[in-house]
């Protein structure tokens, strides 16, 4: 676990977009005693101007018109078809008067506008993709959302080209190939933008895909630099990784960077996390593959990195660490620190100082048994030999599940509680022997993977989080996997979306359920806020239901075979006595 | 031993250029489904991967375009292509679309147990084969061969999609990891199928390890011989040969039947069309025959 103290030390020059510019926060205090009364609503908060919220991600808004009180008179203001089918994740952005809603492949962009009756469209954008895309992509067609800075409209699309978009009109500025989609990359994740750069990942761990990371110029799109997860350190912007490897394996060295992505402006880091290393079979890679399953900190200037902290070294499970960063400052034993707290796919939940990396504390959020813990000193996992996968025998019950003790969904922090509020899976899987696969005409064998409940027979649960003692404050079970991220209000109420497609609002200090509402779909996006022309609060949501979880109704997926969707159709069998498939925005008010 | 049977297949060149259309157009076909469930196809609807020579593209160059035709004859219907990726989603996406009742009713190769579909009885075997330079090969014959430590192995990866070639599982068993050179089955101009076997002609690897029909096409249009070997399965080894068949909907039970009959009546032919491809073949527990 090398932790370089090679800081960045480069000021920030806060180059945001006017929208952006109060909104790059810095990040929130907790710890000590919370304000009791409401706190003064930010200027900043009436809009939604990027994913996640803030640069820190906590996706916390100040605005408390909606609180535990009235939240239970919550009525649907209006609702939109996005005219897609398949996984609607990410959320809306919410800029001036303007609400930006993005889809899955084929990427639509719509701006709708707020000021008048019923949120009119005032253009869409419709890319021109090869529909050849969508047999190549993982899980599910979905995209994360689109990135707001400069009067233009950031959108990644799934065959890996990154456009700029006035956001006035929808006309296309510019466009960028980030990779090639018949070699199995792709992007699903939503862009960042960091001062005057666009920042964008890439997906296709499950193909072989070499992790990397770009920055473009916001104004023309030209590329600045991109690094890479594994390499030379030329590539990667940082030391160590040839050497986790065999030979020249770190070419098809996996970490991809398909999540989110956070950034500190006084430290001019930003954070995300690398996926799974390249090839499945955990025997062909003998090492730690660094830098798959890592957080990166990096400088926007030039990529490099400050530190990189490996979370699942060797990873034989598929714990594919991209979940995103949050960044809070935190009381820990005494002493106020800058931290990074991730809730990652492999049942732990980090705290680090995101200063220099150093591991603060780590503790299992689900229940976990492939890992008794991990080593505070070397920061690496104590693994159960019992639970280690391997080609050659058969692994049962291992928990959590490829899937994840949380997948994509986004969590939320809300500096009034001090707690996270954390959308969780509780699922565990078998590996059991291998089965004769076919592709590209050849008989391949792999793993049989099934996902499966964990303990309780409940899929999910949501719960909230003291970040600081590491313990759950409380739960509130669900059926399903809570696939879907979380929002935090000033109000004190917190929003989430189910598998089955309710959102509901709940108590943020009890996690009282105090108002809830079946959306058409499944719900994996997540929920967002802002304060319309009226200056009333809404609550918008995304559904429709897909994703890794809910592919066996989103892609049609035959029901017979329990180990497709790598296991997620046998842990999710039921999904369609719940919910079908259909995009619809959904956008709630107080009457 | 089985790979003492090993027939060397040695050929030289012939100046065959190889067609590697990159694929603009959409792999959907978008003709809703004219057969009955029970079977009885107006059309002979195949579906099939539209750029993975020599097994099928576009063009229909294929082995299996050919064998798809001689069905297709046989049945008095016209034969019509749902195009789709052979890799993961293509059952789902092709056969199993349950929006437009299936879009294509028959695949025409799938290894033999398959169970994503229901297969007919196998029609051919082939196996995982060595492919090296005759002259100046490392002569392996055996995954246990030492010089397997040294030379560079092209191989055949598909990432971490929980899958890998048998053999790759094999070697990795035996230690083998750091000397491998993947290539991959994501097909593009940049990465032709012909890719793996080119490596080996130029010297880039020493030896390939291939699936045998993805081998045999490759290794006869280049100018230096090369030769195929069976890769033999040691004990508590995974298999490496393989029987094809074809795949049908699991239930399809009348259309299972009539290619079978097909197979048995016109063994003859799909045998000479899997010999004008170079298919390696090789019988159950016997020898390589071609």
């Amino acid at each position: 676990m090398k932790r370089l103290s090679r800081l960045f030390m480069v000021v920030a020059s806060l180059g945001w977009g006017a929208a952006c510019s109060s909104n790059s926060t810095a990040p929130a205090s907790s710890g000590g005693a919370q304000p009791a009364a409401a706190s003064p609503v930010q200027e900043a908060d009436k809009q939604w101007t990027m994913q996640n919220k803030n640069a820190s991600a906590t996706r916390y808004s100040s605005v408390s018109e909606i609180n535990t009180e009235n939240v239970k008179n919550l009525k649907v203001a209006w609702s939109f078809s996005t005219g897609v089918l398949r996984g609607h994740e990410g959320e809306p952005l919410v800029v001036g008067n303007t609400m930006f809603v993005h889809t899955p492949f084929p990427n639509i962009v719509y701006a709708l506008d707020l000021s008048k009756e019923g949120a009119p469209v005032k253009w869409k954008y419709t890319p021109r993709q090869d529909a050849a895309v969508i047999p190549i992509a993982c899980c599910d067609t979905v995209n994360r959302g689109v990135a707001y800075a400069d009067g233009k409209v950031f959108l990644n699309q799934l065959d890996t080209n990154t456009v700029a978009l006035d956001a006035e009109t929808g006309k296309e500025l510019w466009k960028v190939k980030q990779g090639d989609y018949k070699m199995g990359q792709t992007i699903t994740s939503a862009p960042m933008v960091i001062k005057d750069k666009v920042i964008s990942g890439i997906s296709g761990g499950e193909f072989g895909v070499r992790g990397f990371v770009t920055a473009n110029d916001v104004a023309t799109g030209k590329q600045l630099w991109r690094m890479y997860s594994t390499g030379p350190e030329a590539e990667v912007g940082f030391p160590g990784s040839v050497e986790t490897w065999q030979g020249d394996e770190w070419k098809r060295g996996g970490g991809t960077t398909w999540g989110w992505y956070s950034y500190d402006p006084e430290l001019n880091l930003f954070y995300y996390g690398t996926g799974n290393p390249g090839s499945w079979n955990p025997d062909q890679r003998p090492g730690d593959n660094k830098y798959s399953m890592t957080i990166f900190a990096r400088n926007p200037d030039t990529g490099k990195a400050a530190w990189a902290y490996q979370k699942t070294p060797h990873d034989r499970w598929d714990y594919d660490g991209i979940n995103e960063n949050v960044l809070v400052d935190l009381n820990m034993n005494g002493q106020m620190r800058k931290t990074l707290v991730n809730f990652d796919r492999n049942g732990f939940s980090y705290v680090l100082d995101r200063t220099n990396g150093e591991l603060l504390l780590a503790q299992p959020f689900v229940h976990v048994n492939w890992a008794k813990g991990i080593d505070m000193k070397t920061g690496k996992p104590i693994e159960d030999p019992e639970k280690q996968t391997s080609a050659s025998k058969n692994t049962k019950d291992i928990c959590p599940s490829a899937m994840g003790g949380k997948n994509q969904q986004p969590v939320s922090y809300s500096p009034r509680t001090g707690f996270f509020y954390v959308p969780t899976n509780n699922l565990c899987m078998d590996y059991e022997g291998v089965q004769v696969k076919y592709q590209a005409g050849q008989p391949y064998v792999g793993a049989i993977v099934v996902s499966k409940a964990g303990p309780g027979g409940n899929r999910g649960e949501f719960i909230a989080w003291d970040p600081t003692a590491g313990k759950k404050v409380w739960g509130i079970k669900e059926e399903l996997s809570a696939w879907g991220g979380a929002l935090s209000t000033g109000g004190d109420v917190v929003f989430y979306g189910t598998m089955e497609g309710w959102l509901k609002a709940v108590n943020a200090k009890t996690g009282d359920v105090l108002w809830k509402f079946k959306t058409p779909s499944g719900i994996i996006g997540n929920p967002m806020t802002y304060v319309g022309p009226d200056g009333k609060q809404y609550i918008a949501v995304l559904s429709g239901v897909g994703g890794w979880s809910g592919i066996g109704v989103a892609a049609e997926m035959g029901l017979e075979d329990p180990t497709a969707g790598l296991g997620a159709i046998g842990a999710f069998k039921d999904l369609a006595n719940f919910s079908n498939q259909g995009g619809v925005l959904t956008v709630f008010s107080l009457p | 031993m089985t790979f003492r049977d090993a027939i060397r297949v040695v050929i030289v060149l012939t100046s065959l250029a190889c067609a590697n259309e990159v694929f603009a157009q959409a792999p959907v076909s978008p003709k809703p489904g004219s057969s009955q469930p029970d079977g009885g196809a107006k059309q002979f609807r195949v579906c099939a991967d539209p750029e993975n020579m020599p097994h099928s593209n576009q063009k229909q160059e294929g082995f299996e375009n050919k064998i798809a035709d001689l069905v297709a004859k046989e049945l008095g219907e016209p034969t019509r292509y749902t195009w789709w990726g052979q890799r993961r989603g293509f059952i789902r996406n092709t056969m199993n679309a349950t929006l437009e009742e299936g879009r294509c009713d028959v695949v025409i190769g799938v290894p033999e147990g398959y169970d994503l579909v229901s297969p007919t009885k196998p029609y051919y075997r082939s196996t995982y084969v060595f492919v090296y330079p005759r002259d100046k090969g490392p002569q392996i014959k055996s995954l246990d061969d030492p010089v397997l430590k040294k030379v560079k192995i092209g191989v055949h990866l598909l990432g971490d999609d929980y899958t890998n070639p048998p053999p790759v599982h094999e070697l990795a068993k035996r230690g083998v990891v750091g000397n491998l050179e993947g290539f991959s089955t994501f097909y593009s101009a940049d990465n032709p199928p012909s890719a793996i076997i080119d490596a080996v002609a130029s010297g880039k690897v020493d030896v390939a390890i291939v699936w045998g029909p993805a081998a045999g096409y490759f290794v006869k249009q280049q100018k230096v011989p090369l030769v195929m070997v069976p890769v033999p399965s040691g004990p508590g080894d995974l298999p490496f040969e393989f029987g094809i068949s074809m795949g049908v909907k699991p239930g399809n039970v009348a259309l299972k039947n009539q290619l079978e009959k097909i197979i048995d009546t016109r063994r003859a032919e799909i045998t000479k069309i899997l010999n004008d491809y170079n298919v390696p073949l090789v019988q159950r527990k016997a020898g390589l025959k071609r």
